[in-house]
């Protein structure tokens, strides 16, 4: 492993804690609720830790979103977009995100962004990295993945030209994603709760650490990355005609073989997975992905190479 | 007990979509419509997409929630410009597939549902008769082991209620489970309408006691609690007084205080709004008489 030269980054001191980015995933509304109220459980010492919920007009619905996805919100032309009010809910949201965390790309955008949400699939404590090239996030996902062994939090890489979407944390230079599942939408599960608020506490120590001038070592870091998109098979209308087959339901992040049960018709068929090789399905069955054509994503493993890293 | 006989079933009704985002009775009616099942030996089968509105918008309602108007006061009251949607459709229905007593009022009605609790097959019932307790008891001899609770509201004489499974989400394993139990449920009625006898004997029931809501901010009605740990999923394992119940935000246990009760309808999500974390029920032995057709 080739480690180069370390590579400092300034001092974290502006991070943000996003909940409700999609109202009804609740363990991130509830957190941040409470963190609004109290924060101390979040403060480390050098750093403004500011929870915030991002949508709060989907909170107050308990709906995923009002007029779209804020979470595919943030891309360039909605940024800039005029209209101020008649823009759509979300669309105005990204821009005042953008004015309060950003401006994206900019100087003086926060350091790091954590945003939490959930999921019905069985992904449990999922990582979610932007950027292969990010070291500060990839020796952060190594810190949290150290601090909770021999309990696993998978990371999910989407750097996908395609399949990558503009997300909320994507104002930060940092943006680092929390996905908890599973856990139905609307519900408030202890367990899933209670898991999200340790994993985001290993992180928060984790940047208190690095501002106090620790070192991190060169590490490796074993990631999935977002390689296809795979939706439900569908009828000449359009119509789904098949389900997430009993053997894949649940198998997040384990292999799926070319000739593997992947999807069983209403009436009770079989439907065998096709691909060329083994792959990791994740997203598995999530309730929000049937509008957006994804039964499953498929991933690849790889292990990244992330520098030494220390404070400038 | 004397036996009883009982008019042939001869027509049944199975509903899907009463709420729009319970997708396993959406799902299993929209493949009956497909393949066009209308008789099943002696038996005519109509099958209905209740809340056809909210299926689309795959929320549990649109305005109302039509698992809760099916009163007497709603049902005489006049439909006008302003009702509710889901009043609207509960006139309509009510003509479908009733009124009860009419000469065109379906038999047996099976309303198919979904919760995000952990109760497995759960077989519901209005009111203790003889035909819903049979289909029960033959239920439990033939499937995974189902429940059989009696509800204080409900659209028709018989519910499945097949969890635990997300709102917005079809998971075949659920919907295999609840596709058994209607074929099952068709079986029985079959076997029933060609004279065949079946057994009394004693089934064991659970009946509606009473519900706990979370613990709340007394001023903003904000939750303070969730289920705890130890209760979730849990349902329909006797609870006892001193059992953990909820953990509150700041990690203190709340305990159960009161008599030993069943809970079933744990962290039901559509419950939040209804202030109920979970239903509590007494288990009952009920004795059922043997019943056939009666002939002619």
């Amino acid at each position: 492993m080739s480690s180069h030269n370390t590579v400092s980054f300034s001092e974290a001191r502006r991070v943000a804690v996003f909940g409700g980015t999609h109202g009804n995933e609740m363990s991130g509304v509830t957190l941040v609720n409470l963190w609004v109220k109290n924060g101390a459980e979040i403060q480390r010492k050098g750093v403004e830790t500011k929870p915030f919920i991002t949508n709060p007009k989907a909170v107050e619905k308990c709906s995923r979103y009002v007029d779209t996805d804020l979470n595919r919100a943030f891309t360039p032309e909605n940024l800039s977009a005029p209209g101020g009010d008649d823009l759509p809910y979300e669309v105005q949201r990204a821009q005042e995100i953008n004015r309060l965390f950003g401006p994206k790309g900019s100087p003086e955008a926060y350091d790091v962004i954590f945003d939490l949400h959930n999921t019905t699939s069985n992904m449990g404590c999922t990582l979610i990295l932007e950027s292969s090239k990010d070291h500060f996030n990839l020796q952060m996902m190594n810190y949290i993945k150290k601090a909770i062994a021999p309990a696993s939090c998978p990371v999910l890489l989407n750097e996908h030209p395609l399949l990558k979407y503009s997300t909320s944390r994507s104002v930060a230079k940092h943006p680092v994603g929390l996905e908890v599942g599973p856990q139905p939408q609307g519900v408030l599960r202890s367990n899933i709760f209670e898991a999200m608020r340790v994993i985001l506490k290993h992180a928060l120590d984790f940047i208190e650490l690095f501002n106090e001038g620790m070192e991190f070592p060169p590490c490796t870091v074993d990631v999935f990355r977002v390689s296809e998109r795979v939706d439900y098979p569908r009828d000449a209308n359009g119509n789904i005609i098949a389900m997430v087959h009993p053997n894949l339901q649940d198998c997040d992040w384990e292999p799926l073989n070319p000739g593997d049960p992947m999807f069983q018709t209403f009436d009770g068929k079989t439907i065998h997975y096709e691909g060329a090789g083994t792959v990791y399905p994740t997203f598995i069955n999530e309730a929000a992905y049937y509008e957006k054509q994804q039964a499953f994503v498929t991933t690849r493993r790889e292990t990244l190479v992330a520098s030494a890293i220390r404070k400038a | 007990m004397e036996h009883v006989s009982l008019p042939a079933l001869s027509r049944v009704a199975i509903c899907g979509g009463t709420h729009g985002n319970e997708l396993s009775g959406v799902w299993i009616v929209r493949e009956m419509q497909k393949q066009q099942v209308e008789k099943v030996g002696s038996i005519s089968i109509t099958t209905v997409m209740s809340n056809p509105r909210a299926v689309e918008a795959c929320k549990r309602y649109m305005e109302t929630d039509l698992n809760r108007c099916f009163t007497d006061a709603i049902l005489s009251a006049p439909v006008t410009d302003v009702t509710p949607y889901e009043v609207r459709r509960a006139h309509e229905l009510n003509a479908q597939l009733g009124p009860k007593g009419s000469q065109e009022a379906m038999d047996l009605v099976c309303d198919l549902h979904n919760t995000t609790a952990n109760m497995g097959l759960c077989v519901i019932f209005t009111t203790f008769n003889w035909i819903s307790l049979h289909i029960y008891k033959y239920l439990k001899s033939v499937c995974v082991v189902p429940e059989f609770v009696s509800e204080l509201f409900l659209l028709f004489s018989t519910a499945f209620e097949v969890g635990p499974q997300p709102n917005g989400v079809v998971r075949a394993d659920i919907y295999n489970l609840m596709k058994e139990a209607l074929d099952h449920l068709v079986d029985w009625v079959q076997e029933f309408n060609s004279g065949i006898t079946f057994e009394g004997g004693e089934v064991e029931a659970y009946v509606f006691e009473k519900s706990i809501d979370y613990p709340r901010d007394p001023d903003t009605n904000e939750l303070t609690a969730i289920i705890h740990p130890q209760l979730q999923d849990k349902d329909f394992i006797l609870l006892k007084p001193g059992d953990p119940i909820f953990l509150s935000f700041s990690g203190e246990t709340v305990k159960y205080e009161g008599k030993e009760l069943y809970p079933f309808f744990v962290n039901e999500c559509a419950y939040y709004e209804k202030h109920i974390a979970f239903h509590l029920a007494q288990k009952t032995i009920l004795t059922i008489p043997s019943v056939s057709v009666e002939n002619d």
